[in-house]
């Protein structure tokens, strides 16, 4: 089966030149031209109201090593699909991906009629090889989005790039140069035996595992008792406080708009210039903190939609969220757009510069970071308030403590109580805690000034009705250690039906997370917005939700038919964590 | 190559009925106020979305022919847990202690098989072969029913046996199995692993081993209550995840009836040997 496939990517890579020949400008170049390795900014007033993008796969060169992507028009990442709010458009894409079941495109955070969300199995079949799909939608709405493959690991292997929206009635904002950096994970390693590892050793990919040497050091800091009924804790769970990402540099290289750290993205600037950064973390499994030594940022959007400026050192941007932050370089040097990813074990890196082939100094990785169990919603454990992880004294799990009045009511969310015929569930949280003002683990703490998402004020128009008609709440759920990861305790295949959502109802769902890793929500077809407390509520297409965390969203679901809901780390939604939303 | 193996997961799956219900037919998850129909959602006959596992009393999902997560994906191991020289003071023996399982994540075909080969008898000591069907019960833990055939000692038998194997608390690797031989003797084996890690790839691995027997059974040496323990501790390096060579020592005591009938027979009932292996899977 393998063999087969290689042998046909194999016979594909020597078409290619005459593929490529065939599908247009970007093809011939390896790197889109919004994303040259110098590039002065993407052009204004470019867009246009259709695309022809053709599915196949293309050489890539990384560090000087040659891989093979499914790419779109021949280009890792993608070519810039720009559109004009309030346009009629039309998106033909064809596969030419001819060993695989289909391939797709998904417009995330865009509202689109069901049919044209890309999902396959949800809204349609798929791309069968040599099809071609006609997406036609009418654009209703302004800013900063992407794109990428809903098929299997297509995104992992670089069938993604950004999806920009012109307002009808101008920016928000004033800037003079604009750039997509578009965050991705790259592996020469196929995602399917990634996944196969992954599924047979948790920590294949982890070499920043605590040591005995790492114990004792915490003895000698927090004393023996403190140390030991921390690990006793730990290894009741049968769970590692440094499990901060499934997939890490060990087999990634980070990249921005296509470039490792060494081949150096670079955007050019003139001193005094206000630059907009459009922010989209295209990754299949990489959360990343985001920041510019030397500049504060002014965070202006948040998933395509305007927020009251926040000036930040430094944001975490978590898989498929967007940010788009202005930055006012006035001295004539150089600057690091630095990305690190969450667990530290590498990072992506681009410069802004005044002129090509400038660098500046690139920080030093921070520690990795170590999970207490306070971050992960379990302080209790250590109080001997919770003697036993087993099913039975968990099953009232998912209770908020009713005196943070941060959770709304009125009645919170539902307990959790799985079903313990299951293995799906390896932890309930008892106390699901308030977080989003927290800036999270190994973050903050350090004199930068981080975002989160308590600092996240629309200042879009509010269409929505304020009253809420109805609660509702997802858990999320995993069992790490066998790589089950599930909503409710149930994997998708093992949900009897849809999660069901009425037609312009005001809905609020409580996320809430009983795992220790963080997991960016994605919500098709509708947007969610964050009830953080701000006057006007964020719009939000994606939540990275912490462990242990309980937040809730109100919703409006806008168009009848089935959506995708599901974490958007690529490996988790492959291994369960997807489900269907029906709007009817 | 596919055929064959959807056939086979089919037939396992019967095991993995599902529970009825969900959050939607639940009354304890019902937050909907009283004003609120829930809309029908029975889709047309044929209409539903493929799932491996479908529940026909609720709603199911229209179906595009396309399955959209294939979350139940079949995996297939092998692990060489053990394959390593062993001192054995004078007696060297080469020894394994290998597993191969194939399977999701509910239901796994796990084949094992452990003996070891006398270099200057240039014979073996004891071969071991299993097979078990084994299905996922708990968070941690696999419970396996199959049968256990050993080649070596002579003559041969065969066991029928039940086991549980999985994670322990604190990240203990455990193995517990119960056999009844075709004769009608009882006995039992412990496994138990733990890694300590001394580097990212330098990693001390301490195990235990023991069997218990419930009936004498002279011909194969063997007395009635704990028969004997083996300890052992493993220094590897993981030059890969998939590939560790490993250097370590291993003490087995015999004990009991198990080793006054050793005694008899004029064997030593202690021995402490020096190993050099690998350790890899695959």
């Amino acid at each position: 089966m393998n063999g087969s496939k290689e042998i046909t990517r194999r016979n594909f890579m020597k078409t290619t030149g005459a593929g490529l020949f065939l599908t247009g400008l970007y093809c011939t170049l390896p790197l889109p031209a919004w994303a040259l390795t110098t590039s002065p900014g993407i052009e204004q007033r470019t867009p246009k109201s259709r695309y022809d993008f053709t599915i196949g796969y293309s050489p890539v060169q990384i560090d000087g090593r040659e891989g093979a992507a499914t790419a779109i028009n021949g280009t890792v990442p993608g070519p810039l699909l720009h559109l004009r709010e309030g346009d009629d458009v039309t998106l033909n894409v064809t596969s030419r991906l001819m060993d695989t079941e289909h391939a797709s495109i998904h417009w995330h955070g865009i509202l689109v009629p069901f049919r044209m969300d890309g999902v396959p199995g949800v809204n349609f079949n798929g791309i069968q090889p040599g099809e071609t799909y006609e997406y036609r939608y009418r654009v209703k709405q302004a800013g900063t989005y992407w794109y990428h493959s809903h098929s299997r690991f297509q995104e992992q292997t670089g069938a993604y790039g950004p999806l920009i929206i012109e307002p009808k009635d101008g920016e928000p904002f004033d800037y003079d140069r604009d750039y997509p950096v578009v965050l991705s994970d790259w592996s020469f390693e196929d995602p399917e035996t990634i996944f196969r590892h992954i599924n047979l050793m948790g920590h294949y990919y982890n070499f920043q595992q605590r040591t005995i040497w790492d114990f004792l050091e915490d003895v000698g800091e927090r004393g023996f008792a403190d140390s030991i009924s921390e690990r006793v804790a730990w290894g009741k769970m049968r769970m590692s406080p440094v499990d901060l990402a499934d997939v890490t540099a060990y087999t990634y290289t980070y990249l921005m708009n296509g470039h490792s750290p060494d081949m150096n993205w670079t955007a050019i600037f003139n001193p005094g210039e206000t630059v907009r950064l459009r922010f989209i973390n295209a990754s299949a499994t990489t959360n990343y903190d985001v920041r510019i030594p030397g500049l504060d940022m002014d965070v202006v959007m948040a998933d395509g939609k305007a927020v009251r400026p926040v000036s930040v050192h430094e944001f975490r941007i978590g898989v498929a969220e967007t940010y788009d932050v202005l930055v006012r370089p006035i001295k004539d040097q150089a600057f690091t757009i630095f990305a690190e990813s969450l667990d530290r074990s590498g990072y992506g890196r681009g410069t802004l510069a005044p002129e090509p082939g400038m660098k500046a100094p690139v920080p030093a990785l921070r520690p990795r970071p170590v999970r207490r169990l306070e971050d992960i919603g379990m302080g209790g454990m250590l109080h001997g308030n919770m003697k036993d992880m087993s099913h039975s004294q968990m099953d009232h799990g998912g209770k908020p403590s009713r005196d943070d009045p941060r959770i709304p009511g009125p009645n919170g969310p539902t307990p959790f109580k799985p079903e313990k015929s299951r293995s799906n569930v390896a932890m309930v949280i008892m106390n699901p805690k308030y977080r989003m003002d927290e800036p999270g683990i190994g973050l903050g703490g350090d004199g930068r000034r981080v975002l989160t998402y308590d600092d996240l004020v629309s200042i879009e128009p509010q269409p929505y009705s304020a009253k809420v008609d109805r609660e509702m709440t997802i858990n999320i759920t995993a069992n790490m250690e066998r790589y089950m990861f599930s909503f409710d305790g149930k994997k998708f295949s093992e949900h009897p039906g849809p999660y069901l959502f009425r037609h312009n109802e005001r809905l609020r769902l409580f996320l809430v997370n009983h795992t220790m890793m963080e997991h960016p929500i994605h919500l098709h077809g509708m947007w969610m917005q964050l009830e953080n407390g701000a006057d006007e509520l964020p719009f939000k297409h994606t939540i990275l939700t912490k462990p242990g965390e309980v937040l809730s969203v109100l919703i409006t679901p806008i168009e009848k038919g089935d959506w995708a809901f599901h974490c958007h780390l690529l490996y988790h939604m492959e291994a369960g964590m997807f489900q269907v939303v029906r709007v009817t | 190559m596919k055929t064959w193996v959807i056939i086979l997961f089919l037939t396992l799956l019967p095991a993995s009925g599902l529970a009825a219900g969900g959050p939607f037919n639940d009354p304890e998850h019902r937050t909907f106020p009283a004003d609120y129909n829930e809309p029908d959602t029975r889709p047309e006959k044929g209409e539903e979305i493929q799932k491996y596992a479908e529940d026909a009393q609720s709603g199911a999902q229209k179906n595009f022919g396309v399955q959209p997560i294939p979350d139940n994906e079949m995996f297939a191991v092998f692990r060489g847990d053990r394959l390593e020289f062993q001192t054995r003071e004078g007696e060297d023996a080469v020894l394994w202690d290998v597993q191969t399982w194939l399977g999701s994540d509910y239901n796994k075909l796990w084949f094992k098989s452990e003996g070891s080969w006398l270099l200057d008898e240039e014979e073996f000591e004891e071969a071991e072969t299993e097979l078990f069907y084994s299905r996922n019960i708990a968070t941690f833990w696999d419970l396996q029913i199959g049968v256990r055939h050993d080649f070596k000692p002579d003559p041969n038998r065969t066991f029928a046996a039940l086991g549980i194997q999985g994670l322990a608390r604190y990240w203990f690797e455990m193995e517990a199995t119960a056999y009844v031989s075709e004769d009608g003797d009882i006995s039992a084996a412990l496994e138990v692993e733990y890694d300590l890690l001394l580097s990212q790839r330098l990693i001390l691995q301490p195990r235990f081993e023991t069997t218990i027997a419930v009936q004498e059974v002279e011909e194969y040496g063997t007395g009635q209550g704990v028969n004997d323990i083996e300890l052992g501790v493993r220094l590897r390096y993981e030059i890969r995840r998939e590939f560790a060579p490993y250097i370590g020592v291993s003490w087995s005591r015999k004990l009991g009836e198990t080793a006054d009938l050793a005694e008899a027979d004029g064997e030593s009932i202690e021995t402490t040997s020096f190993v050099a292996g690998i350790k890899f899977w695959f």
